[in-house]
This record gives C-alpha cells, structure tokens and sequence, in this order.
C-alpha cells in the first residue's frame, strides 16, 4: 500500500522534468519555483514512504536493494533541496528530477522488493548505512551539476547561445558546485565509515573493498581539483564516471553489514 | 475622456531635433507645470530620453491640448517638430509598445520600462496625475511585465558588446573580479571593453601598438596601458583577452597557449577576437578551459537573438491588444462622457 507514495512522488519527479522540457523546447523557460515545489511535494512523498516501511520493519528502511534504490533518490532530493536554492541552480531541478525518476521507476518495476533477513537493529550499523546512502545522494548530485557542466561547456564550445546556455548557471560556478558537493559526499562517506568501524563490522569482502575503492576514488579527485593538477573539466568527467561506477556497485555495496 | 499621445521618435526626427526637444530631469517639475496650464488638459506625463520626448496627456478635448502642446513645444524648442499624435486607442497602444521595448532602436530593450517607470514617477510626484493617466501607465507596466515574461521578446543580446557581457557572465558569473586585457584599441574592442566595465569589471589592462592610443583608451575607461612589447607578461593572469590588432598573422597561437594554460590553475579563459584577419589561432578553442569567440561568432549570434525577437513581435502585439481592449473597456466605464474612437487627423506612422 505504501508503495502508492512512491508512485506520487514518481509523478512528481516526472511533472518537473516534463514541464522544463516544454518550457524550454517552447523557450519560455524562466528561473521559476515550479521544479522546487515538484521536487519538494515528491520529497515529501518518499518521506512518507519511507516512514511507512520503516514501521513496517521496524527499522531505518534500508534493508534490500528496492529500498536502498528509493531511499538513494530520497537522499539526493534532500541534498538539492538543500544545496539548489542556495546556489540558484534554477534548472539543477530539471537535472535531478531524470535521475531520481529512473532510480523511483527501477525500483518500483524490478523485482527487488524482497524481505531480507539481515535486518540489523544497532543504532551505529543503521546510522552507517543511512549516511552511506545520503553520502552517495551528495555524490549524484555532484554527478548532476558535472553534467549540466559538461552540457554549457559543449554549448559555449560550439557557439551557440541556446535556450538552455541561457539558462543554466555560468560554468565556473557549476565546477565550483561540483567540487563542494564531493567534498560534502566524502566527508559523510568518511562518517559513515567511521560509525561502521565503531560498530565493529566485519570488514572483509567485496562489499568493504568496493566503498573503500569509491571513497578513494573521490579523495583522490578532491586532492586533485585542490592542488589544481587537472582542469575542471577533467574533474567532472570524472565524478560523473565515479558515480556510474558507484551505482553500479550499490547491489553488493547495499547489503547491510555482518 | 480621451488619452492624447504627441511626440517624436528616432523614427521619424534625427537626433539634432531630438535633442532641441529633450526635457532633461531637472526641467521636468517646470514642462509638467506649464503642459498642464494648457487648455482641455488635466494630467500630463512627459518621456524623454535618447531615443524619444513624448507627451501623453487626459483631455476631454484632444484637438485643443495637442495645438496647446504644439505651441508650447515651438516656443519652447524654437522649431516646428515633426510631432506624432495619437488620440484613444492608439495613444494607448503605443505607450504599451514603448513600455515593451517594441518601439525601441534595438527591439525588445528593456531599459525603456525603467525610463517609463521613471517618467510616470516623476509627473506623480509633482501631481501631474489622476486617475486615468495612474491606471494607464500602471496598465503599462503590467503590460511589459507580461509581454517579457510570455514571449522571447528580450531573448539573448542583439550587438557584439551585448553577447561578448552575456557570454563572459555564462563563462565566470560574476565579473568584478575578472581582468580583462584590450589588445589593439580600434572602435568595436572599446565598445566591447566599455560593455564589460559597465557589468562590473574593474581591472582592464589596454595594450596597443601606438601607446598614446592606449592610454587615451584607458583612461576613458578607468584601465591601465601598457607597451605592445609588454602584453605576454601580463597574458597569463588575463580572463577574458579582447584582440583587434591590424597585424597581418595571428599573435595568440595554440603553441603560446597550451603551456600558459597550465599554469592558470583551471582558471577558463575567454578570447574575444574581433580582428579581420584574425589575431587569435582557431584551434585555440580545443583548449580546455579556452573559449574563443572571433567576429562572425557573436554577429552571428546577435543576429539569430534578434531573428528569435522578430519572430516573437505578432505574439507580443496579441499580449497588447488584448490590454488595450480591457484598458478602453475600463475607460467607456469610468469615463462615459463623449469620446469618440479618433477625433484627431491622421498622425505620423510610428
């Protein structure tokens, strides 16, 4: 019954996205609040969802991959909520709305929903795993703002002064957005890590090696943007690769911890 | 009651007679004064600015305040102008295309409102207006407000200086920290440059073969000459380059460029090349981080925002119509003493 929230939310996420490609296909596209208010009314639907099966099991919802797959898209809304404005990324929404859906849309048609049997109840393996996953939320959304860099950097490559050059943020900007995003993702990856090594769990395995290889793999880029070895534009190359990698490892990196 | 429109544009009078007719601010209180002493006429708002004077007055006899204008205009002037005249409903009509921007030199400029706003302000302050001037101009504004915010009207820039700004703002933001080096002062880099100061750059660096050239360009802009012989070793700490020097062969090259890139820091730098033949290399646009944009860029540009402009002109009259004909409904309601739809002759086109 719950999973009708997600349904609205899924809705919502495809409203703002829809109406951004016709207002900007019919280029009156104008900074508006209407991605914001579909992207909130959606947040709060998955908020509601969430809360439901977190009744249900009686724990952080977060205990197989459907629930790990909206609980992600739940994260990376939170964080454009709270980075979006801030920065007046009018169209980071139209940006966000693509991958939330398809994250909503995968999880509601694959069979994923499965009860799982590793339903953990200590506070400090539950508070590893929701940060892992907002962490990841941060990640997508630095993904987003490098491709919505890659997308003006193309644009004023090529000289054409679009509808959506005109409206997305100046390139600078979206490279220095990208850049507090990984280092907002790889703070809270290494918190998470931190509260997974205070809970004692095992960490051997495939699923540790993978999480440590993609917090590496962020370090590495921060080290690299800080000390300006690389461009900007190598930069968001590589966080929107390391992310495809990320969510290509979140079936084995998801499963809660022994 | 009827709405009367006199005046002149660029259209119809050169700027040697716009200027005899120019009202300048601190004249206004004094024009509105003896405009209003005129017979038949009971509020009065004057728009003047580079482009335009124009009168728009309530009178329940527009025949008597527009010869009442006419006369005080050539006493004041010292010649016949050329005057256009409107009465209701084209008088209406025209002040919401002035207020869009659809009656300007570069279609859909938006400056026009505020010099508008300006104007009305002005003739409310000193109590020039009542009622029906109030809501029309207010009318006005609602008016620009749409047809800005329904159509493309404003869309893009419309000259080189105009899409070099727009273009500099979607490379780096904000502009007041950006240096900015002239290379060669000919006409088009100064207008390029005074664009960009006038969107906040403080630092601009000018350089040209002849040094007092430079230096006359620099002081008119608050810049700093430097020696042609100098430019490369203020280059590297450069973001954005205007170049329009007469040399014959490119002196910016992809050879100089690629190794002065690594030392930027992934600072983008953005090369207005204005030069015919072309100062800067073409392949300099594969550098990362590099965005050159040489003359037939940005015309071409400029040119395709004002096609997009052109195109969006019979949406934005439609916007128009529609207010005119709500303003006029509004008028017969409040006003239903005599006003016929034209009592005055045939006006200039506009």
């Amino acid at each position: 019954m719950e999973r009708y929230w997600l349904v609205a939310a899924a809705f919502c996420y495809l409203l703002s996205f829809g109406h951004t490609l016709f207002a900007l296909g019919s280029g009156t596209f104008r900074p508006a609040r209407f991605n914001l208010l579909t992207m909130a009314l959606g947040f709060a639907f998955s908020s509601a969802f969430l809360y439901q099966r977190g009744q249900i099991v009686g724990a952080c919802p977060i205990t197989n991959l459907f629930e790990v797959l909206v609980f992600l898209s739940w994260a990376t809304v939170l964080i454009y909520l709270l980075v979006g404005p801030t920065y007046r990324l009018s169209l980071m929404g139209a940006f966000t709305s693509p991958l939330v859906l398809t994250l909503l849309l995968f999880a509601l048609l694959a069979p994923i929903d499965a009860a799982s049997k590793r339903i953990s109840h200590n506070p400090w393996v539950e508070f590893h795993a929701a940060v892992s996953i907002i962490a990841y939320g941060a990640f997508g959304l630095a993904a987003i703002a490098g491709v919505m860099y890659l997308v003006q950097e193309r644009q004023l490559k090529a000289r054409r002064l679009s509808e959506l050059l005109l409206n997305l943020p100046p390139i600078t900007e979206l490279g220095r957005v990208n850049f507090r995003l990984i280092v907002t993702g790889f703070l809270l990856l290494t918190l998470a890590f931190t509260a997974g090594m205070l809970a004692g769990i095992d960490v051997r395995g495939w699923k540790t090696a993978a999480s440590l290889f993609i917090w590496a793999l962020y370090g590495t880029l921060l080290i690299l943007a800080r000390l300006r070895l690389v461009s900007a534009g190598r930069i968001v190359v590589a966080s929107v690769a390391v992310f495809l990698f990320a969510l290509i490892t979140l079936p084995s990196v998801s499963q809660l911890p022994k | 009651m009827n709405i009367l429109c006199a005046g002149i544009n660029h259209h119809i009078a050169p700027v040697n007679v716009r200027e005899r007719l120019a009202v300048a601010t601190h004249e206004l209180t004094d024009v509105l004064r003896r405009v209003r002493a005129i017979d038949g006429l009971t509020e009065a708002v004057v728009v003047s600015t580079c482009n335009r004077v124009e009168f728009y007055a309530a009178s329940i006899c527009p025949e008597r305040a527009l010869h009442g204008i006419r006369t005080y205009l050539s006493d004041r002037a010292g010649i016949d102008a050329p005057l256009y005249h409107h009465d209701t409903p084209r008088s209406v009509r025209h002040l919401f295309r002035v207020a869009s921007g659809l009656d300007s030199m570069v279609l859909g400029e938006t400056e026009i409102l505020g010099q508008v706003k300006q104007a009305y302000a002005s003739a409310a302050d000193a109590g020039a207006t009542a009622r029906t001037l109030n809501k029309l101009f207010q009318r006005a504004f609602r008016v620009a407000k749409a047809v800005r915010s329904d159509t493309q009207i404003t869309r893009g820039a419309t000259s080189v200086g105009a899409v070099a700004v727009e273009l500099a703002g979607k490379i780096f933001g904000d502009l007041a920290n950006r240096r900015v080096m002239v290379l060669g002062a000919g006409d088009t880099s100064e207008r390029t440059a005074r664009s960009l100061v006038s969107r906040g750059v403080k630092t601009v660096i000018v350089s040209n073969r002849t040094f007092d050239r430079a230096a006359a360009l620099a002081g008119e802009i608050g810049g700093m000459a430097i020696h042609f012989d100098h430019w490369q070793n203020e280059f590297p700490d450069v973001d954005i380059l205007v170049s329009s020097t007469a040399a014959p062969h490119p002196v910016v090259t992809r050879a100089q460029l690629e190794p002065m890139m690594r030392h930027r820091a992934g600072r983008p730098l953005f090369i207005i090349d204005l030069a015919v033949p072309r100062d800067v290399e073409p392949t300099v646009n594969a550098i990362d981080g590099v965005y050159l944009y040489d003359i037939d860029s940005l015309q071409d540009i400029a040119r395709r925002s004002l096609a997009v402009r052109q195109r969006e002109i019979d949406h934005c009259e439609r916007i128009i119509d529609t207010h005119v004909a709500d303003f006029v409904r509004w008028m017969r309601h409040h006003h239903p003493t005599p006003a016929p739809a034209s009592v005055l002759t045939p006006a200039l086109p506009t």
